[in-house]
């Protein structure tokens, strides 16, 4: 049989199947400026005068930041070993392997991974890994609606803007609705999924709930009341979801604790670095009852004919190349090599070491707290955090950009992410980890209240210094 | 040849009609096809089958397959013995190897079904 690509005929019998006259239109979904064009590419340049070129651009990189920015990705200090093993050829091989007897380090490496998470949620059943948090949690959403044969899933809009976007996204067309949990606006719970809201929500017996999801800490790192979100929806028979930050879980209590028949989570944090938008790491993770619903692959461990020790892909049954339309999920790529960093950092650190990872930045946040305080800048929320919370700075946009000029990447400003909730108006989310230093904290607090105060930075004292004059304060600086 | 007094459907489930009420489960030919049972996945009792409709799905070590419903009716009962012991519908796919019972809606429908001569050639056809 010739090999050879589709002819001219077979495209316009499939296009005429489908009712189409073109192949753009396909594509009519996709905004015309974001769709590809023919790539306009430069002359080949001497590979010195390119080296120099990109040396140039990454030159314009601010690597030199003290940063206090998390919001879903964490800096955190990685053993040398991580990035040294990963670097082993024997890695660079299928991410899928269906072949046992050919496969086994990398079969016993996602093996490891899904036991070494298993431990870290309290779960029965690990999935070999997704793309990342956002997918995980989509993946989660469809799951609780295909053991509960419903349709409804209700997020919390504590749940990273992402992942209910990405959740969303995933529901399209599949005739299932996501709907949104308000937050509390005020008192010792504002910042955390409003309760009451919840349980209205559950309350609508023409609409039944497939599953809750909430997040822990949720995005804003405030601790959410998990035990009552998970009875009040297993109350509703939804299925609860939680949305987990794997490094937190060595000292919160673990979703398989407080009733979540589902863990998601981005495990970036766990010995991946901050790296533009990925490749990151898709948990997921589910109560034994429910291992059929779990989309992508999932690998066991047997007894090979001769009796001896052998890992294998298992319940394969619910794969797209078996089950077709029916599969649990058709967007299943794993992520073995980031996985497998997973594993090495966990490994690395062991239990106790982990456990002193989340400790520390749990202080490093109360020292970032009381230095911002220090200088005027309060929380904008009561309740308990972890390594994670929003401060209140008025016009917070202006401020973190000046800040960046002095060197700070002050976290997140809050409007930017969550433009339409007003109580967040003039806020930043910051954070710390085992990585932040009492200089970082001390620099980020003077230059904030210099900030505040209208203080020119130091490297531009000449010039600015008659500007302030002239002005007498913050509010031009503030509004320039 | 198969036995005579169930009635079945091209899909290869079978029905056995007693009074008002009909036991379904899958024929030893099916079985046999589909390999080692696994998992069978049944419905909740109170929901309603409908003729020719989806009501389960039935996993082996190497193929997955949707049940279909032979008779439209409301299941009474769905045999909880699959959940620990799957392979019963390997052993006696006619007898403990049962799926679900249902209070048959509309009688008339089994007579759109097979006879076991019908099955027998359906089968032998291979």
């Amino acid at each position: 049989m010739p090999y050879g690509p589709h002819t001219p005929a077979d495209r316009a019998r499939m296009l005429a199947t489908i009712g189409i006259d073109s192949v753009d239109e396909l594509f009519a979904d996709i905004p015309e400026r974001l769709r590809a064009t023919p790539l306009a590419l430069a002359e080949p340049e001497p590979e010195l005068a390119l080296a120099a070129r990109l040396e140039a651009l990454s030159r314009r990189n601010q690597v030199d930041l003290a940063s206090f920015l998390g919001a879903g990705v964490y800096r955190h200090y990685s053993p040398a070993a991580i990035d040294q093993l990963l670097l082993r050829g024997e890695w660079y091989t299928a991410y899928t392997p269906y072949q046992p007897e050919i496969s086994q380090g990398t079969l016993q490496s996602i093996y490891e991974y899904q036991s070494l998470i298993a431990e870290l949620v309290g779960l029965d059943v690990v999935s070999a890994s997704h793309y990342d948090g956002a997918a995980a949690t989509a993946e989660a959403a469809l799951m609780a609606c295909r053991a509960t044969r419903r349709e409804r899933v209700l997020v919390s809009r504590a749940v990273h803007r992402h992942y209910r976007e990405t959740t969303a996204t995933y529901f399209l067309g599949g005739g299932l609705a996501v709907e949104e949990i308000p937050l509390v606006a005020d008192g010792p719970d504002a910042g955390t999924t409003d309760l009451a809201a919840l349980e209205r929500l559950l309350a609508d017996p023409d609409r039944p709930v497939a599953g809750v999801i909430a997040g822990q800490p949720n995005f804003l790192g405030l601790l959410e009341p998990m035990a009552e979100i998970g009875r009040l929806a297993h109350a509703a028979g939804a299925l609860f979801v939680a949305v987990v930050e794997p490094v937190s879980l060595a000292v919160l209590e673990p979703p398989g604790v407080y009733g979540a028949d589902i863990a998601a989570g981005e495990g970036q944090p766990l010995g991946i670095p901050a790296q533009y938008g990925g490749p990151y790491l898709g948990i997921l993770a589910a109560t034994d009852s429910l291992v059929r619903q779990v989309p992508g692959r999932l690998v066991g461990l047997t007894t090979d004919l001769d009796g001896k020790r052998a890992f294998v892909m298992t319940l394969r049954a619910r794969e797209q190349d078996i089950r077709r339309e029916k599969a649990a999920s058709n967007i299943c790529t794993n992520q073995a090599l980031l996985a497998l960093a997973a594993s090495i950092y966990l490994a690395t650190l062991g239990p106790h070491g982990l456990r002193d990872v989340a400790a520390l930045g749990a202080v490093r946040a109360a020292e970032l707290e009381a230095a911002l305080a220090e200088v005027g800048v309060r929380r904008l929320h009561s309740g308990p955090y972890l390594n994670e919370f929003a401060v209140r700075v008025p016009d917070a946009a202006a401020v973190h950009r000046r800040l960046i000029d002095r060197g700070i990447l002050a976290g997140l400003v809050l409007a930017e992410a969550e433009p339409d909730d007003p109580s967040l108006t003039d806020a930043l989310l910051v954070c710390a980890t085992e990585v932040t230093t009492a200089d970082d904290i001390a620099r980020f607090a003077d230059a904030l209240s210099a900030v505040l105060r209208g203080r020119p930075p130091i490297a531009v004292e000449a010039g600015a210094g008659a500007l302030v004059g002239e002005s007498g304060g913050a509010v031009p600086e503030l509004s320039r | 040849m198969v036995p005579t007094d169930l009635r079945y459907t091209k899909d290869h489930e079978w029905v056995r009609l007693e009074g008002t009420e009909a036991t379904v489960g899958i024929t030893e030919y099916a079985a046999n096809q589909l390999g080692d049972i696994v998992f069978v996945e049944l419905p909740e009792v109170g929901r309603t089958l409908e003729q020719g409709a989806v009501f389960g799905v039935v996993e082996s070590v190497k193929a997955v397959s949707d049940l279909f419903a032979p008779v439209s009716g409301s299941v009474v009962e769905a045999n909880a013995a699959l959940a620990d012991k799957p392979e019963l519908v390997n052993s006696e796919p006619l007898g403990a190897g049962w799926m679900v019972r249902v209070t048959v809606a509309d009688k008339a429908e089994l007579d759109g079904l097979l006879d076991a001569a019908a099955y027998d050639a359906l089968i032998s056809e291979g």
